[in-house]
This record gives C-alpha cells, sequence and structure tokens, in this order.
C-alpha cells in the first residue's frame, strides 16, 4: 500500500521491541466477542490511476457549473478564483499544519490568520473578526447565542428576509438550547416591520442585506429600534462581493456581523466547505466564539502572533465555553485573505461593479419577457423573478435545455405560498452572450408550456 | 490539542541574535502586514470597468473607503510563500500531535476535490444535474456504515465538535419523542474528556457529571453504574480514550446505560486506532462522529476546514437530521426538509463537506479494506514502539501496558530536573520536531500525548525515539540550559502570551502619525 512506509520486516522488528508476540496482542483490550475476524465488506485498494478514473467518472455525471449558462446563487456564489489562490493554499506549510498551537513553528498560519481578521474587520465595518467560523449559518447560529449572553435574554427575532436554511439552522439550536425564536413570515419584497416585534425580551433581530431574496436593506432604523429596546442587530450577509459595492453593516450600527465568505476565494464544492466570517464591536469580544490570532513579541522582542483570549475556548473552559467549536475553517480563510490581497480596495469594487452591471443587465432582459417580472427595488448581484408558471418545472426545463437559471424559492420554502418565484444571481463570469441565452431559453419555455 | 492555558513567557538570559541589515538570515525572512506593504491602489486581478449602467443600488451605495489593500501579483505570491516557510508541517516532518492524527495527506485527494464535476457544482442545482456527486456522498456513507457496523449516517456537520453536537441533538430528539427530554438532562463525562464534550453538552441544556477513571486508565462499569440515574440522557465516551487506552469495559457500560434508558455518544477522534480491528456499532454505540480530517486524511490545513459526519444506531437514525440521500431505483434525490422522518432539523445550510468528502472516499479507495485495516494496525504499532523505546527514560502513568495509536507520558520523570513538559516540548522543536500534545488529558500531570501515525517509516521513527531519547538524557542529567532558552532555532523564540491576551491586539491598526 502506497501510503503505508512500514513493511514486514520492520513490523516484526518493531513487535520484538514491543515485546508482543503478534500484532493482535496489542488489540487484546478489544473484547474477544467483539473483535473483527471478517474483513471489512469494501472493495480491494486501488492505484491511483484506478481511483482517478472512478472518481472522474462520478464527477462527469454532474454538470459543472462553468459549462453551462449559470445564474444560480442563494447562497453560495460562482466568482473567479485566480490560479494563484490554489497554488498558494496547497503550500504544504499551508495545506498539511495543524492548528497554530505552537507559535514558534506556526508564525506564517498566525500572521496570514491576523491578517484575516483585520481584513474581515475592515470589510464589515466592525472593530473586530475572529479567525473564521465553519460556514455563514452556523456562524449566524453561533452570533444569536453570543446575543443571547450578552444581553442574558434568551429570544431572537428573524427576518423574513433571512436565508431559510439559516433560519432552519438557528431554530435548530434554538429548540435544542431551549431559547425562543420568532421566524417572520417569507419577505420576497422586503416590506416587514421587524421593529415592531422587537421587545423587551428580545436579545436580537437577524436581519439579511442583501436579503436571500437579493433586496437591499437600510439596517439603521433597525439597528435603533434594537438599541432603543436594548437589543442587539447581527446583520447577516451570504454574499461577500457585495460589501465590495454597498454600505458596510459597522457603518449601520450592527452589533454583530456574520457572514459567508465562500465568493471570495473559495469554490462552490456542492456546500462545502466553506468559510464563516464572524465581527463584532471590541467590547464584545470576550463573549464572541471562535479562535483569534493576537499580536503580541517573542523573547526577542520580535513582533510575533499567535493564538489569545482563550480562556473563552472549549480547551480552557469546556461546559463554560463561548462555543464548542475548535476546528474551524483555516485554509478557506487563507483562500479568503489571498484573493482579498490580490483584489485589494480597487479590485474588490471593480468586481463588485461588474456583478452588479451584470445583474441589471439580466433583471432587464428577464423583466422583458411576457408575464415575468423582477421583484426588487435595490439590489446588488441577486434579484428575484415572479414567473407565470411553476418556478420549479420552470427551472428543470430551462436545465433540460441547458441553462441553470436560479433557484426556485419553493425548493427551499416549501408551502410558503411562493411557487412562483425564482432567486437568479448574475456575477462578473456571466458573459452577455449567456444572459441573452437565458433570456430567450426561459421565454422559449414559458412559449412551450403555454401551448401545451 | 495544546498547552491548556499554561501561557509562556519570553525566556531571559538567551544569547542575542547576530544582527543583520534586513533582519533576515539567510532562508529564514521577516514578513512585514499586507496592511503595510499594500497600496489601495494596487491590484493582482485585471478587470475591465463596465460600461454605463444605471445602478439599482438605491441609498445603499457604500461611500469612502474600505482600506483593504492589494498586491500586485507576484508581491501577494512573494508574500505568501515567506509566511508559509515560517510553519512547520506534516509534509515537512513528524507531527506527532496526540488525538489530531497528523497522517500523510495525499495529493490524489487533492486533484480529485478540484475535478470541475465536484468543485465546480453549486449545492442548489437541479437534482438531475448532481447524481454523480449524490452518488459520491452515497458511497463514502456506505464506506462509513462499513467500517463502524452502525445503521445511518448524518454527513452534514463541518467539522468533529459540530459532530458532537449533531450527535447529541438526535439524542435529545430521540428523548423528547420518548416525552423524556425535560427529565433527562445529564450526560456522564469523564475527566479525560476532550473539552468540545462537555462544551457541546452545555451548548443544548445539559448539564456535566464527572465519572472519574479508575487508576489503569479506563472507565469501569461500576463507575459508570455509580453515575447512572434517571436523570441521565446519555454519556459521552472517547474511545479509544485520551489516554490512548482501549476502554476495555466498554461493552458493560453500553449495557449499564441502555438499561438505565440513556444512550451512549463515542467521540470516534481515534478512530484511527481500530478501523478494521472493531466496530462501534458492535460494542452498543448509539451516535459517533467521525473527523475525516484525522483518520481518512484530508488535510488540516492550519485549523480546517473539517468534517465530521455522525454514525448513528438503528434507533437514533430516525432522528437524524436533513438532509439525506433518498434513492428511487437507478436515481437518487435529497431530502431537504426532513419530510417523512423525524429529522430534529438542521445543522448547516447545504448538505457538508462535499471537498472533504471526496477526499475521504479517494483515500478509502486507495486502502480498500485490508489496507485500512493495515493503517490501523502501524498505527498502533508505531504507538507502542515509541512507547516502549522510551519507557527506561519517561514515565508512563498506566505503566507498561500496550497501548492504542497514541502513547501517553507524564512529567513525574522530570520532577528533580526542574523542567516542565512545556520546556521538553519546546526543546523538540529545535530538534526540528513539532511537539506532541502536551497537558492534555487533563488527568494526567503534565501529560505528554504521542501519537506518530502510520504514515512514518521505520528509520523516522527511530531518530524520533533517538531525539527524545537524547533530550530526555539531557534533561535528567540537568542541562538546563538546552531546555530554558528552547526553541533558538525556530523562526520565533518563545512569545509573550500573557502580553496579548492582557492587552489584545486584534488586527491592523493605522499607526498614529508621529
Amino acid at each position: 500500500m502506497r501510503y503505508l512506509p512500514l513493511d514486514d520486516v520492520d513490523r516484526a522488528q518493531m513487535l520484538t521491541r514491543v515485546g508482543a508476540p503478534d500484532i493482535d496482542a496489542l488489540f487484546a483490550d478489544i473484547p474477544a466477542a467483539k473483535r473483527l475476524v471478517s474483513p471489512l465488506d469494501l472493495p480491494n485498494g486501488l492505484g491511483e490511476f484506478e481511483v482517478e478514473r472512478r472518481l472522474a467518472r462520478m464527477a462527469g455525471r454532474n454538470v459543472a457549473a462553468g459549462s453551462v449558462p449559470f445564474f444560480l446563487g442563494a447562497g453560495a456564489y460562482r466568482h473567479h478564483v485566480p490560479a494563484t489562490v490554489d497554488h498558494l493554499i496547497q503550500r504544504s506549510e499551508f495545506l498539511t499544519s495543524y492548528t497554530p498551537y505552537q507559535p514558534e513553528i506556526a508564525q506564517g498560519t498566525l500572521q496570514v490568520l491576523f491578517e484575516f481578521q483585520s481584513q474581515v474587520a475592515a470589510l464589515t465595518g466592525m472593530e473586530v473578526a475572529n479567525a473564521s467560523m465553519y460556514d455563514g449559518s452556523t456562524a449566524c447560529g453561533e452570533a444569536i447565542l453570543m446575543a443571547h449572553r450578552i444581553t442574558r435574554r434568551r429570544k431572537a427575532v428573524l427576518s423574513g428576509g433571512l436565508h431559510p436554511q439559516y433560519s432552519d439552522v438557528a431554530a435548530t439550536l434554538s429548540a435544542m438550547a431551549n431559547d425562543e425564536i420568532v421566524r417572520l413570515p417569507f419577505d420576497p419584497r422586503a416590506s416587514e416591520d421587524i421593529a415592531a416585534l422587537i421587545d423587551d425580551e428580545t436579545s436580537c433581530v437577524v436581519v439579511q442585506s442583501p436579503d436571500f431574496f437579493g433586496n437591499l436593506r437600510d439596517l439603521r432604523p433597525i439597528a435603533a429600534a434594537a438599541h432603543a429596546k436594548d437589543a442587539l442587530l447581527i446583520a447577516v450577509f451570504t454574499e461577500a462581493v457585495s460589501l465590495g459595492a454597498v454600505r458596510s453593516p459597522g457603518e449601520m450600527n450592527a452589533d454583530i456581523v456574520v457572514g459567508e465568505g465562500q465568493s471570495i476565494g473559495n469554490a462552490l464544492s456542492f456546500g462545502g466547505p466553506y468559510v464563516g466570517l464572524f465581527a463584532t464591536r471590541l467590547k464584545n469580544v470576550r463573549q464572541m466564539p471562535g479562535r483569534l490570532a493576537g499580536e503580541t513579541v517573542d523573547a526577542d522582542g520580535r513582533r510575533s502572533f499567535v493564538l489569545t483570549l482563550s480562556t473563552r475556548e472549549q480547551h480552557i473552559r469546556r461546559e463554560k465555553a463561548t462555543s464548542n467549536i475548535c476546528t474551524n475553517s483555516g485554509l478557506c480563510a487563507l483562500a479568503f485573505s489571498i484573493h482579498l490581497t490580490l483584489l485589494g480596495e480597487t479590485g474588490l469594487r471593480r468586481v463588485a461593479a461588474l456583478n452588479h452591471a451584470a445583474a441589471v443587465d439580466l433583471a432587464e432582459r428577464l423583466g422583458a419577457i411576457e408575464g415575468v417580472s423582477v421583484l426588487n427595488n435595490a439590489f446588488f448581484n441577486e434579484f428575484t423573478i415572479r414567473t407565470p408558471r411553476p418556478a420549479a418545472k420552470l427551472i428543470d426545463d430551462l436545465a433540460a435545455r441547458g441553462v441553470i437559471g436560479g433557484l426556485p424559492v419553493s425548493r427551499l420554502a416549501p408551502r410558503a405560498g411562493l411557487d412562483d418565484l425564482i432567486v437568479v444571481a448574475a456575477t462578473e463570469v456571466s458573459m452577455p452572450a449567456d444572459r441573452r441565452a437565458y433570456a430567450e431559453t426561459l421565454a422559449q419555455c414559458l412559449q412551450a408550456g403555454g401551448e401545451k | 490539542m495544546n498547552n491548556h492555558g499554561r501561557p509562556t513567557r519570553p525566556n531571559a538570559g538567551a544569547a542575542p541574535r547576530r544582527g543583520t541589515f534586513t533582519g533576515n538570515r539567510a532562508l529564514d525572512m521577516e514578513e512585514a502586514l499586507i496592511f503595510e506593504t499594500g497600496r489601495l491602489d494596487a491590484t493582482g486581478v485585471d478587470f475591465e470597468a463596465p460600461g454605463p449602467f444605471t445602478s439599482k443600488l438605491g441609498a445603499h451605495a457604500r461611500d469612502g473607503a474600505i482600506g483593504l489593500p492589494g498586491l500586485t501579483e507576484p508581491e501577494a505570491v512573494r508574500h505568501y510563500v515567506r509566511l508559509s516557510r515560517n510553519n512547520y508541517s506534516i509534509d515537512a516532518g513528524l507531527y506527532p500531535l496526540g488525538s489530531c492524527t497528523m497522517k500523510h495527506n495525499p495529493r490524489l485527494n487533492e486533484k480529485m476535490a478540484r475535478l470541475p464535476g465536484f468543485a465546480d457544482l453549486h449545492p442548489l442545482q437541479p437534482i438531475a444535474t448532481v447524481q454523480g456527486a449524490l452518488e459520491l456522498i452515497d458511497t463514502l456513507a456506505h464506506a462509513l456504515l462499513t467500517l463502524t457496523g452502525m445503521s445511518a449516517v448524518a454527513m452534514s456537520p463541518k467539522a468533529g465538535a459540530h459532530g458532537e453536537l449533531c450527535g447529541m441533538m438526535t439524542i435529545k430528539a430521540a428523548l423528547a419523542a420518548r416525552g423524556e427530554d425535560k427529565t433527562r438532562t445529564v450526560v456522564l463525562v469523564p475527566d479525560s474528556a476532550h473539552g468540545t464534550n462537555p462544551a457541546t453538552a452545555a451548548a443544548i441544556g445539559l448539564s456535566v457529571r464527572a465519572v472519574p477513571a479508575e487508576a489503569d486508565g479506563v472507565v469501569s462499569a461500576e463507575a459508570v453504574r455509580a453515575a447512572l440515574a434517571p436523570d441521565v440522557a446519555a454519556i459521552m465516551l472517547t474511545n479509544p480514550n485520551t489516554c490512548g487506552l482501549f476502554e476495555r469495559n466498554i461493552v458493560e457500560i453500553a449495557e449499564a446505560v441502555h438499561a438505565a434508558g440513556g444512550y451512549f455518544y463515542c467521540d470516534g477522534a481515534n478512530f484511527n486506532a481500530v478501523m478494521g480491528k472493531t466496530r462501534p456499532g458492535d460494542l452498543g454505540v448509539d451516535a459517533m462522529h467521525i473527523n475525516l480530517h484525522k483518520t481518512f486524511s484530508t488535510p488540516h490545513g492550519g485549523g480546517g476546514p473539517g468534517a465530521g459526519p455522525v454514525v448513528l444506531s438503528k434507533r437514533l437514525a430516525p432522528f437524524a437530521p436533513a438532509p439525506s440521500i433518498v434513492r428511487n431505483g437507478p436515481s437518487l434525490s435529497l431530502a431537504e426538509h426532513g419530510e417523512e422522518t423525524q429529522a430534529f432539523g438542521r445543522m448547516t445550510a447545504f448538505h457538508g463537506q462535499m471537498g472533504m468528502f471526496v477526499r475521504a472516499l479517494s483515500y478509502i479507495l486507495s486502502h480498500g479494506g485490508d489496507g485500512l485495516r493495515q493503517a490501523s494496525e502501524d498505527a498502533v504499532l508505531a504507538a507502542n514502539y515509541v512507547r516502549a523505546s522510551l519507557a527506561d527514560l519517561m514515565s508512563a502513568p498506566f505503566g507498561d501496558r500496550p497501548c492504542m495509536h497514541e502513547a501517553l507520558f507524564d512529567d513525574r520523570w522530570l520532577k528533580d530536573s526542574g523542567l516542565t513538559t512545556l520546556d521538553f516540548a519546546k526543546a523538540m522543536i529545535d530538534e526540528g520536531y513539532h511537539p506532541m500534545t502536551v497537558y492534555f488529558p487533563l488527568v494526567v500531570h503534565g501529560a505528554m500525548l504521542i501519537e506518530p501515525t502510520e504514515s512514518e517509516s521505520k528509520a523516522s521513527l527511530d531518530l524520533f525515539i533517538m531525539s527524545l531519547r537524547d533530550l530526555a538524557m539531557s534533561a535528567l542529567a540537568g542541562e538546563r540550559e538546552r531546555f530554558a532558552v528552547a526553541p533558538v532555532a525556530a523562526p520565533r523564540r518563545r512569545l509573550d502570551e500573557t502580553r496579548a491576551a492582557r492587552q489584545p491586539t486584534l488586527r491592523w491598526v493605522k499607526p498614529a502619525p508621529a
């Protein structure tokens, strides 16, 4: 087996040193009746070429996003990632190192985390960010628990514009912890009055912008209403590139900001691994979950970085920790940080403008189709269309004609009476020809459906 | 694992470094922050600005600078390459972190995860366009069930601790279905458990009752029986445990917990010791997470991403969270809302760590059933080889009984040297090794937990053993200087961790003008 360096001569010599007659003597503590005697019912090991062949066959049964006109977002976004990013994250020293617990030999990872935290803080307009969470949805759940700790209240109010699976994750966590959660009805037009629901028991309101339906929301009045009741505003985003074009949640007085960082530096990868971004005000830092890299000096007085404030964490505090999180999303945070460094302020603003232009163009094209209307007033790179036929069937028809046209809202929000809505995204990788193809194919599908 | 709440202070009395003009020393280079070298107007990405169009941002457009530095491509490459060189890695050397399973990360797995059919696939594409992805997840799920002898697996948890949370939520849901979730609110956790175990229990409103281990390092059925009561929801037991021992009373413990109406959660962090040797399903386990980033070789990446699928017994299977894969004849689909089951909810958006699933399946296909068993046997043999080769110099808390895939020592042998476990660990750095896990498990004083894994050749193990013997003899001979100033050859000397915590600087801030 190519990954196992020991041979039978080595094994025999080692057993002699150990003083064991055979390898099974080392497994003697396994109750005799529970020892596996028959071989595992798994195929025999394969050479590298054969593994490649099998997995490539499975991969070939999927329609890669880049092979078709592609307009799906809804929490995960297809962007161009420079080749440099994937090359650098595969450096052995980044890829195959552990959490930087021995800082003298982990300064590479630690400085990257410090830079990542600084970038996330700047991007979100907040004072401090952690070294990453699993993804946006789990970061959102953790933010609610953090708000409960800060306010000593246990009721969260979720906007109807929050990604439905983010709401599901938060609801699951709250139910298990016996906390209260209020979910507003799905709000495709950003018309809900969430401020009216904040009362003296409310710990936090959770509002996404751009929201699940693509709407941009002004968080300032919501923050003011929350603060008037000593509650917190948790601002959520699923498209980090939007922050290159729209006002940051920090500027709009959010107390905690969480988001999905996948769209900078990371592949779609069928939903994971992604990277959760988590930022807050400095005064809340000791209630923040997750790891933090901080600056210090070494014995020679040289600037150095180290994991710090770990008295919040499970390995020290055990059941009193701020979270049970241990492994987070280090390599995805690295990819995020490298891509954002390559973009810089100028590149991020440019790519954000391209996204917005592509989405505006597509919205105009789709909105011009008879029976199709665009719901949104203000949006970034994603918007919602109402179609004259059930959206789920339309999306399947489009896929059969080689276009991935977006997300039928009913897939994530069944039985919500939103069966005629499609959430559509266009990024910098959508070409004008792709957008034309989408509009033409959608018109054809609607016509074909109308004739039946 | 880390040095558990024991901040180091910079060591005094070290010889000063000879200065160079740049501060660099040949290949050892200092690297400024991107915030110091980057510019707001520099970029490593060429995009043309969009043509004229009517903005739909409304009143939400950003005004003012964000403050993000940019670097051109050559500058960025140099920055990250230089930083990377300050990291130790499994590719560069033996990485004996106990409980972390730092085994070789095959590059084939990286190549497979990057196939466009996996990497460039959106989680919400029409089901007809992702059949190969569902097939991959289903194939991996079946391999995990075969390895563990369990009934079902929840694939979505994103790391070990997330898997623990998923497993304990499943148990809570099963108790709720029995109408006992309000009365059964206590979880039994041995003192030797990972910190994530009690933190997980607390996160879902359960309280922890400690169970002591016996003098021989394992939990006895008597101790568990003594702690069992009608308020017990479950036991969380790591097996093999964090002392590197197989919990040999595990079957009796499982039976006692079940008889008392509780469930058995097994922390599967140490599954690398027992693949093909025994199956948790045969031992009475109800739920167990599997760290794909430990046992199945997906890279640790400097702290994630991981993946923590949770295997479940037949009686817990109905409560597994959404999503799950459903087979309809030749085609596969996703149940995303827990329809037709008693799913307790959802752990995360989408379907889990697909990138890690591809790597783990690539690893399993490469090994086959025999290869996985051989990997576990080699891992256990390597740990015992290290243990037996150091036993005459270093003290083992549980005598010379065989260990599983990690060897545990304590600091009794250092008692008269004036040195600590931390000193010993830092001196290992100068010898070119990453230290072992230190000060964990907490039940052993000054713990040193060594997990060499199956990836090391005998020559590599022999050099490691000789190096540790040399260090140990040096310590016992009273050569304190070698330890007190260590490390001296690393990119950094010991850090002032107290200062980092007392005056936290957690992001770059623009220096005030002089």
